[in-house]
């Protein structure tokens, strides 16, 4: 189980270009972080310095878990559920395939039709993922996000391609994670739909 | 870890059989190579034996490097990498399973389909025994060296252009080794080539899913 | 050590060495190309021994070169250095072309001794594939935009390189024996010639120095030129 996590000035550089700097935030278990900011304020460079992708210029990360502190970024992604922007679908598998080998590789064993219902694409498991619509992609995404068992979500724009329903899905999703003692941290433009404090980034 | 790691293989199993298949791709493209050299050079069949080892080899690292583009751009551009890295395994598995579910899906069906080329080639059978063995050490070796290659480029839209330019020099002794052990068993020698490609092949299917990894991790950064 | 990777330093200090190098380079190859047309015709070769002086050093810069390469790579991989990149990446070309001028001049040597042009030796096939390697090295350099990126792929491909080079140079001698290839230089190089070879070989790696200094402070003002345009703009 996460406890919080704590970010403590972090500055971000890309290359020769600085994204943001001295960003200090703390979330802890139960909480949802909405991080806000126009277009190349870094909210995805935030999001991939958490996941661990990138390391920060300087800086530090720490999430607190019951089992102790993880600061060294590849242990931090062990707790991470991950929504990026890209689909991360492969045309050539059915539905149910693709949730399986990712709840496999997550080392999750259970059947996936639970959440293939949650989400509202029980009926779609045996279609190949080619004919989803990008709609239905991305309410995939959030099924992998339930049978990832990971206790900090990640969220990139989890409300693009989403109809309302859809939105109100996704809002549902990550109320009921954060009621279970999880901890959401999404970048989007909406309003997120439920109870959450807000980051704003400001290029640096 | 196995479950993790066996499901990622059995993926990238399934993915090579379907979207036109670069298994058979490879297969249909290793035949071609055997078909169109004779055509070249001429029916000899004395000739033909002589630089069948030589010519298959070369054909079997070309084949294999046909879908080594695709071993990780695919998961890069839909964001599939970004997934797979956040899983239980390391990305230095996730390269080891990648390698092998490479050498099952091209490797070894080259493998098994050189016997038949071989004929074609009126290869004797020590021969075709020689490049069935040393295709079976080698390719392993091509599969491991090649994911280096296709880690470094994974995030080029045209790395299948420059792919093959970085890793056929650092082939160089999987073909000279493989070949050398084909030509051995034509003069009933025996010069330690499969020992050397053996050796050269455990080094890199041992040192690969390193380099490949330190790519991953670097082009996850961008 | 790392205060002179700061490109500041290495500007001023290298501003201060290259006259001395680029000075004792040419004097290093003037008189070892006089010296060179000086000595006594070879009793197998005649005077197209000559152009051994020529051959060798550029054989042996073109694989210190890769070397070079290959630890700036380490540098720029373990300790970050910035500079460590731009110096990998300025001494490919050079590299090249002194594996290039090695390859020709060879294959001239080749002319009068084998009576081709190319002869499958052991020494040009793997000098052959050593241009292979830096052609592929350049060519990922090219091939990746983002800089910092392309910097790290591409130390990543010159270890990878450097790990397999002695593999591709023994396998090569080893293809070489088994299909009894010639060789250019066989047995022990009478005294006379070593003179000049001496002075050959160390005139080249002083032109390879005072040429990698060069590069390197050409990409050093481009970078900074740029970071000028980019904030005025």
């Amino acid at each position: 189980m996460i406890v919080s996590l704590t970010a403590e000035k972090l500055t971000c550089v890309r290359g020769d270009r600085p994204i943001f700097a001295d960003l200090s935030f703390q979330v802890a278990a139960g909480e949802a972080l909405v991080v806000e900011g126009a277009n190349g304020a870094g909210k995805t460079s935030l999001l991939r310095l958490i996941a661990g992708f990138l390391t920060p210029a300087s800086g530090g990360l720490v999430l607190n878990t019951d089992q102790g502190a993880i600061t060294d970024g590849e242990e931090r992604g062990r707790h991470i559920g991950w929504l990026g922007h890209h689909d991360a679908v492969k045309p050539q598998m059915d539905v149910g395939e693709q949730l399986e080998f990712f709840a496999r590789l997550y080392g999750a064993n259970g059947d996936v039709k639970p959440a293939l219902e949650r989400v509202g694409i029980a009926r779609q498991r045996e279609l190949p993922c080619r004919y989803l619509s990008a709609g239905q992609k991305k309410r995939l995404g959030l099924a992998r996000l339930l049978m990832s068992g990971r206790g900090l979500w990640l969220l990139d724009e989890p409300f693009a391609a989403l109809d309302t329903a859809g939105r109100a899905l996704a809002a549902d999703l990550m109320r009921a994670h954060c009621a279970t003692g999880g901890m959401v941290i999404a970048a989007t433009h909406d309003p997120l739909g439920l109870e959450a404090r807000s980051l704003k980034l400001e290029a640096a | 870890m196995s479950g993790p790691f066996v499901s990622l293989v059995m993926r990238d199993l399934r993915l090579a059989s379907r979207s036109g298949g670069s298994a058979a791709l490879a297969l249909a493209f290793f035949a071609l190579v055997a078909t169109l050299v004779p055509l070249g050079v001429g029916a000899n069949l004395n000739l033909l034996a002589r630089i069948a080892g030589g010519v298959l080899w070369v054909g079997a690292v070309l084949a294999a490097l046909l879908s080594l583009d695709r071993l990780y751009q695919g998961d890069f551009d839909d964001g599939s990498l970004d997934l797979i890295a956040l899983s239980p395994l390391s990305l230095e598995q996730v390269a080891l399973a990648k390698l092998l579910a490479h050498w099952f899906s091209t490797g070894l069906p080259l493998t098994l389909l050189s016997p038949l080329l071989a004929l074609l080639f009126g290869l004797p059978g020590p021969g075709t025994w020689a490049l069935f063995v040393s295709l079976l050490i080698g390719t392993p070796a091509v599969s491991a060296v090649g994911a280096i290659g296709a880690s470094l480029t994974l995030s080029l839209k045209r790395g299948g252009l420059i792919l093959p330019l970085i890793i056929l020099p650092l082939l160089a002794p999987a073909v000279i080794f493989g070949a050398g052990a084909v030509t051995a068993a034509l003069d009933h020698l025996s010069n330690g080539a499969l020992g050397l490609l053996s050796a050269f092949a455990a080094a890199a299917v041992l040192l690969s899913p390193f380099a490949a990894a330190a790519c991953v991790r670097l082009n996850l950064a961008g | 050590m790392f205060r002179y990777a700061n490109p500041a330093v290495f500007m001023r200090l290298s501003g201060v060495l290259l006259p001395w190098v680029s000075g004792a380079a040419a004097i290093l190859l003037a008189v070892g190309l006089w010296s060179s047309f000086h000595v006594p015709p070879d009793y197998q070769q005649g005077m197209t021994v000559t152009i051994m002086f020529v051959h060798v050093p550029a054989a042996i810069v073109a694989e210190a070169a890769y070397g070079a390469i290959a630890v700036a790579s380490l540098f720029s991989l373990v300790w970050r250095h910035p500079l460590a990149d731009t110096a990998a990446r300025a001494a490919a070309p050079l590299g090249a072309v002194f594996t290039a001028l090695g390859l020709v001049t060879g294959s001239l040597w080749g002319r009068p001794m084998w009576g081709a042009y190319w002869v499958w030796d052991a020494r040009l096939t793997s000098f052959l594939l050593l241009l292979f390697l830096y052609l592929g090295y350049m060519a990922l350099w090219n091939a990746i935009e983002d800089e910092a990126r392309a910097a790290r792929a591409a130390a990543i491909l010159a270890l990878v390189g450097a790990v397999n080079l002695p593999i591709i140079k023994f396998s090569v001698d080893w293809w070489n024996t088994l299909h009894q290839g010639e060789s250019i230089v066989s047995g022990q190089i009478a005294s006379v010639f070593l003179l000049p070879l001496g002075l050959m070989a160390f005139g080249y790696m002083l032109l390879f120095a005072a040429l990698w200094m060069v590069r390197i402070r050409t990409e050093i003002v481009n970078r900074r030129a740029r970071s000028l345009m980019q904030r005025a703009g």
